[in-house]
């Protein structure tokens, strides 16, 4: 049989800092790994749609013909899949999370990138 | 004889993290019989499997626990490895131990906090959630997430944990381990709270294994079963010793959990230890054709991931039984003959975790 079991502890806790941060006051705690959301860099996507393909929710679309690379941060899981698979690396996870929302939304960019003129020559020589 | 009176507890109860449906059977104060009742919150997980690429079914399968989500996700890739026989890199098989060894002790911390706020000891919930959140952070760290790691894929791992960071966390582990002594020696030795929990939701030994009950329900009545002990993954390399309490009883459930945590940390230290060097992943090609059923410990016990591929990337069937699910017969067992004050306690003290019941 014990008694006063919780004396050390709640003495060590008395003489110590608080366990908790004041967010928002403070900044959360964040780590380099940590999963916020996507960002893309725009004036590299070369719109080949595989991070759509890859999206376990479904949350990116991508048109080819409006050259616009859509997303709804509230289907997106965060799982980082579009990231690893983007094959020209345009696709960036940051650390924060995405911002509170009042209604349901998607963020449309538009891409910047334009093909180099190097294929074009190539196609004209094999025409 | 007494008039019965029936008392429905929960899907909304304030002890109860999850929904589950109970009608209590009363004779005055007392319990005769209960009718437990699921079904709330089932979400189709099952049916999602034939609509997403078994590649990315790993992070639907995941998502199916909020609090052994890592364990979920290693055990559909353990699974569908089989079928493709794809032999998994042998550094990635300890990380996954040492993840899923991080789950166990985020889970019982989790637990142990839960415990002790539906006794009504809130400072003890506090302390046991504030040395959880250390976990929390290595997890972070280490995989990108908090609670869904998202660190497992078919074939190995997503992520490599370098040796530095590895070295780090065994010292960490020290300090952690320290604490939660201190936290395990109020749950195990405290007068009021043995005084709350003794021969209280008592379940034999014959009633455990007969009812069908796992994990931690299970070894706390004295059935020593644990699947950790079959050696899947990298435990058959690793040593360790089952927890067992033979009372049967809240007081040696909790005991069982609270011994656990030390196993978990002995685990994760002897892992890092006997980490190969080496790659983290093998590339897959192909689809899954032929069926499964694959077996792994969660923290509440034995969870089965059954799997069945076509040759398409997509599968034609997902059948997950969680161990919550086995243990409401046993529940049910331990409820009958209780005091109405002792239901939410005991009700806890199986660990219900209700969403990965109903996916």
């Amino acid at each position: 049989m014990a008694f006063f079991e919780m004396t050390k502890t709640a003495i060590k806790t008395l003489l110590s800092t608080p366990a908790t941060i004041l967010y928002p006051a403070q900044p959360a705690k964040k780590t380099p790994l940590s999963r916020g959301h996507v960002t893309i860099d725009e004036s590299r996507c070369i719109s080949c749609g595989t991070c759509q393909r890859k999206c376990p929710s479904q949350a990116i679309v991508i048109s080819k013909e409006a050259k616009t690379w859509q997303i709804d941060r509230l289907r997106c899981v965060v799982c980082n899949s579009c990231v690893d698979t983007c094959p020209v690396k345009c696709l960036f996870m940051d650390t924060q999370y995405s911002s509170p929302v009042i209604a349901r939304s998607v963020e449309l960019i538009a891409i910047t990138y334009v093909k180099p003129a190097k294929p074009e020559k190539k196609d004209e020589a094999s025409a | 004889m007494t008039k019965q009176i029936i008392v429905p507890f929960g899907p909304q109860h304030p002890v109860l993290p999850e929904p589950i449906h109970l009608d209590l059977v009363l004779e005055d104060e007392r319990v005769v019989d209960v009718i437990p009742s699921i079904g709330y919150i089932h979400r189709g997980f099952e049916k999602l499997v034939e609509k997403r690429e078994y590649t990315e079914y790993v992070y639907i399968a995941e998502r199916t626990c909020g609090i052994c989500s890592f364990i979920h996700g290693a055990t559909y890739c353990q699974g569908i490895e089989q079928i493709m026989n794809i032999d998994v890199p042998e550094r990635a098989q300890y990380l996954r131990v040492i993840w899923s060894e991080y789950s166990r002790l985020h889970s019982h911390l989790l637990w142990l906090g839960l415990f002790a706020d539906s006794f009504g000891f809130e400072n003890l919930f506090m302390n046991a959630w504030r040395i959880r959140e250390r976990i929390l952070d290595v997890m972070e760290q280490t995989t990108g997430g908090r609670v869904i790691q998202g660190s497992c894929k078919i074939g190995g791992v997503r992520r490599d944990i370098a040796n530095e960071k590895l070295d780090e966390m065994r010292r960490d582990l020290d300090t952690t381990e320290r604490e939660i002594r201190d936290l395990t020696t109020v749950f195990l030795q405290d007068n009021s709270i043995k005084h709350r929990l003794r021969n209280v939701g008592r379940l034999s030994k014959e009633d455990a294994y007969h009812l069908g009950a796992s994990g931690p329900t299970a070894r706390g009545s004295g059935v020593a079963i644990d699947l950790r002990k079959t050696g899947y993954g990298a435990y058959g390399k690793l040593n360790f010793q089952l927890v067992t309490d033979s009372c049967g009883d809240c007081y040696g459930r909790c005991a069982v959990r609270a011994q656990e945590l030390f196993t978990s940390i002995d685990l994760i230290r002897q892992a890092i230890q006997k980490i190969p060097d080496g790659p983290i992943d093998i590339k897959v090609s192909g689809a899954p054709n032929g069926e499964f059923f694959t077996r792994a410990e969660q923290p509440r016990g034995e969870l089965v991931h059954y799997l069945k591929g076509n040759g398409t990337k997509f599968l034609v069937r997902s059948r997950i039984r969680t161990p919550t699910l086995t243990n409401i017969p046993p529940l049910v067992r331990m409820l009958q003959g209780c005091e109405l004050a002792d239901v939410p306690v005991i009700v806890l003290s199986i660990d219900p975790c209700i969403s990965c019941t109903e996916r």
